[in-house]
């Protein structure tokens, strides 16, 4: 818990505690955790001297937020208007339909967090997938499945590394 | 930063020192690879590609001196990765990590060239060799792209080099406030964000409204999808922006900036940073620039992945640390913005052209472009055309020049339908208006706009009520809900789109389109809001009979809307393969040998994996 209460004091020194900075300040703090935890929040609240409200609004206000813990992998698909054109929507009903997941959400066994996003402007290499910060351009329903299937077999041998 | 000392410059002789000392060192003979990083050769692998040329050139025992540079976007991203050779503006396309050896060998120490590397003009089959000759670059003319694709963005002295912060001394050394703005003014420029409002205007109402601090503001939050000029501009010549900046509020009488600079682009957050930290370095972001009495300071922000903070006052709430609702406009946002303070905002391009304008004057400026539209515009040409990339043209050029010339006209035989500019906030022109010129008030006369410069070319196989849809569900997304007509309006437009691309359309769903349009055009709070129905107004206007084809005779003209079409197996190409049997989940496709295969209409559940799978093109859409 200290622990905790020192990210915070980081955070909040690191830009002076001015108030303008909150949105700066829940980026690095989603950066630390993968997300918002409440604990977190309610303590950022405290040292800014705001109601926990005014961080829920900018939370739940901006898609980039998370109060829910992510998956070990971020999958983000571009539907902006290029991709959707060159078939984003057929791609992201083939990920949704193997790995039973919504845009948005996670999956059960936590393997990725599936996110549609409204153009990375990568326009000129669409329909564009991105699997932890690497680009996929010129995806297919076929090959999207494929690079997500490679995250769970990489996983599981991981795992497996680590029993034998 | 290798000449440099760190030290910072005091004084507008000692920049022209440093400059001079830095042409000095580069020796004529010098050879370059400019390997291009920008957003599109980075994603097929552009970086590995520049980490091979500087192995090769640290490993290459020649008395010459080689540099291996990687760079921002060229433009042709269709044919990424691109390296271009100086000298010799040699230019090779597709390139490969295997090719890298070959490159270096033959044309970097060789002065031969790669042919199997060279483009290809698509009509005559003949090899191009450099980048004037290629047709793509033809047209254009650069001018806030000019150093893109020449300089490394991760070095300042790149930038110093090509005459970077020259326009800055100018001002500090010889031009009053007042100077500044009209020279801006002289020019003509536009806001390059979409609404083109004149920018010395602008620039003049802030430095002349009560109040201080006075605050200026880089608009970074590239939002409209299908765009990524200014991605490329950040990402690529960051120094540009910033050299804007700086004229910019010392014009405004600022010494507070800010850049914002949308989610999605992290890269971009980084290559300003370290711009901004090199530029301090050297004393020209600070206390005192240049030895003048001149000081300004820039931070940047990250957005948070929300459309509508494009919007100036969105985008100054999110900046005072809110949730970004624009508020109303007849408050201006010169005199009372961010933090209720006099505030100048611009589009990362607007600033990119100021330093341009100031070494070349605004008379050399206001010689580009139409009567009202001056200068260049940036545009990212994307979608059903060959040659996707980011293009620059004068302003006044005709919408067929960028298509067919630039663009190189439509892949695949397919026929044009429409483009579509101005982001979800645009509208999409038909055939029949493409000699219309580009310039801000003749797209707006087309029931367009210009936008930020995003450029969508569809094609026959394009549903324009999907297109319509499309849009409408984008914004209805991105709707900040603060004010009814938009966040109801959207909702209901909606609504009656999913219905009409399902089949269920009835009649006079096109007039509750048109009454829902003109409800929100008049009375939403912002621009968002206002302007949202065009996509839907656009589409009506030019592609009714879709719409009643759709809503009628339940028909997609595209075929693109599921149910509004169906599948048969052509007789004639049918080589009775039996793919599309085996592949149909439905079971609805029967035939044997020799014969060729039907579908059942009545089993048929319209998934298309027959079309897909079909190697013969045998299964049609009727």
């Amino acid at each position: 818990m200290a622990q905790d209460d020192k990210i915070i004091e980081q955070i909040v020194d690191r830009y002076d505690a001015d108030v303008g900075m909150l949105i700066p300040m829940m980026q690095d703090l989603q950066a630390e955790c993968g997300y918002l935890p409440l604990e977190q929040l309610h303590s950022l609240a405290k040292q800014l001297s705001l109601p926990l409200s005014r961080l829920y609004a900018v939370a739940t206000f901006y898609a980039s937020f998370h109060l829910a813990p992510k998956g070990a992998h971020e999958v983000t698909l571009c539907v902006g208007t290029v991709c959707y054109l060159k078939g984003a929507p057929k791609i992201s009903e083939a990920i949704s339909r193997e790995f039973h997941v919504e845009t948005g959400g996670t999956t059960r066994d936590r393997l990725f967090t599936f996110q549609a996003v409204n153009c990375v402007g990568a326009c000129a290499v669409a329909p564009v997938m991105i699997v932890d910060g690497k680009y996929y351009n010129g995806v297919t329903p076929a090959s999207a499945l494929e690079v997500l299937y490679g995250l769970g077999k990489n996983e599981t041998s991981v795992e497996k590394d680590g029993e034998t | 930063m290798t000449l440099l000392s760190n030290k910072r410059l005091s004084s507008i002789a000692e920049l022209d020192a440093q400059r001079k000392e830095l042409l000095s060192s580069r020796a004529p003979s010098t050879k370059s690879v400019y390997v291009c990083t920008g957003p599109g050769c980075a994603a097929k692998g552009s970086p590995k590609l520049y980490e091979l040329f500087r192995e090769a050139v640290s490993q290459a025992n020649v008395d010459v001196e080689i540099r291996a540079k990687a760079v921002g976007c060229h433009g042709l991203c269709e044919y990424g990765p691109i390296v271009i050779i100086e000298p010799g503006d040699i230019f090779y396309q597709r390139v490969e990590e295997p090719d890298v050896a070959e490159i270096f060998r033959e044309t970097v120490l060789g002065g031969r060239l790669v042919d199997r590397l060279l483009y290809e003009h698509p009509a005559t089959g003949e090899k191009l060799d450099t980048v004037d000759k290629i047709p793509f670059y033809q047209v254009q003319q650069r001018v806030a792209l000019a150093y893109n694709g020449l300089i490394d963005p991760t070095e300042i002295t790149d930038y110093i080099t090509e005459g970077g912060y020259s326009a800055l001394a100018k001002v500090l050394s010889s031009m009053t406030a007042e100077e500044v703005v009209s020279e801006v003014e002289a020019a003509g420029l536009r806001g390059r964000g979409g609404g083109g409002f004149p920018t010395a205007r602008k620039w003049r109402s802030c430095r002349e409204a009560e109040g201080s601090p006075k605050y200026v503001i880089c608009n970074g939050d590239e939002g409209d999808p299908g765009a990524f000029m200014d991605r490329a501009i950040m990402e690529g010549n960051p120094h540009s922006v910033i050299e804007g900046m700086l004229i910019g509020a010392y014009a405004i009488g600022s010494s507070d900036g800010y850049i914002y600079v949308r989610n999605e682009y992290p890269l971009s957050v980084e290559r300003l940073k370290l711009a901004i930290e090199q530029a301090k370095e050297l004393g020209l972001i600070g206390e005192n620039i240049l030895g003048s009495s001149f000081s300004f300071d820039i931070r940047i922000n990250r957005g948070g992945g929300a459309f509508v903070c494009g919007e100036s006052t969105a985008l100054m709430a999110s900046l005072e640390g809110r949730p970004g609702e624009p508020r109303a406009k007849y408050v201006h946002t010169v005199e009372s913005g961010l933090w209720e303070k006099p505030t100048n905002l611009n589009n990362v391009e607007t600033w990119t052209n100021v330093p341009a304008i100031i070494n070349r004057g605004g008379e050399w400026f206001a010689g580009i472009g139409t009567e009202k539209s001056k200068g260049t515009k940036v545009f990212s040409l994307v979608g059903k055309v060959v040659n996707t990339g980011l293009v620059e043209v004068p302003m006044g050029i005709t919408l067929r020049q960028i298509i067919d010339e630039i663009g190189g006209g439509i892949p695949d035989g397919k026929r044009f339908k429409a483009v579509q500019t101005g982001g979800p906030s645009g509208g999409c022109i038909p055939a029949e208006h493409l000699d219309a010129r580009v310039d801000f008030d003749e797209l707006t006369k087309l029931g367009s706009m210009m936008g930020s410069g995003g450029m969508i070319v569809m094609d026959e196989d394009t549903c324009m009520v999907r297109v319509a849809k499309y849009f409408t569900d984008f914004l209805q997304k991105e709707s900040c809900g603060k004010c009814t007509p938009c966040r109801e309006g959207l909702a209901q437009m909606l609504y009656i789109l999913d219905r009409i691309t399902d089949g269920e359309g009835q009649v006079g769903d096109v007039e509750r389109l048109e009454g829902l349009a003109e409800l929100m055009e008049g009375t939403a709070l912002c621009a968002l809001g206002k302007t949202a129905a065009n996509p839907v107004i656009s589409t009506i206007r030019y592609f009714r009979d879709e719409y009643d084809a759709h809503i009628k005779e339940k028909h997609c003209p595209a075929k693109e809307c599921r149910g509004l079409f169906r599948y048969e197996i052509d007789a004639d190409a049918c080589k009775s393969c039996g793919i599309c049997l085996q592949n149909c989940p439905a079971e609805a496709i029967t035939g044997e040998k020799k014969v060729p295969y039907v579908i059942d209409q009545e089993k048929c559940t319209l998934c298309g994996t027959c079309w897909e799978k079909c190697p013969f093109a045998a299964v049609l859409k009727v």
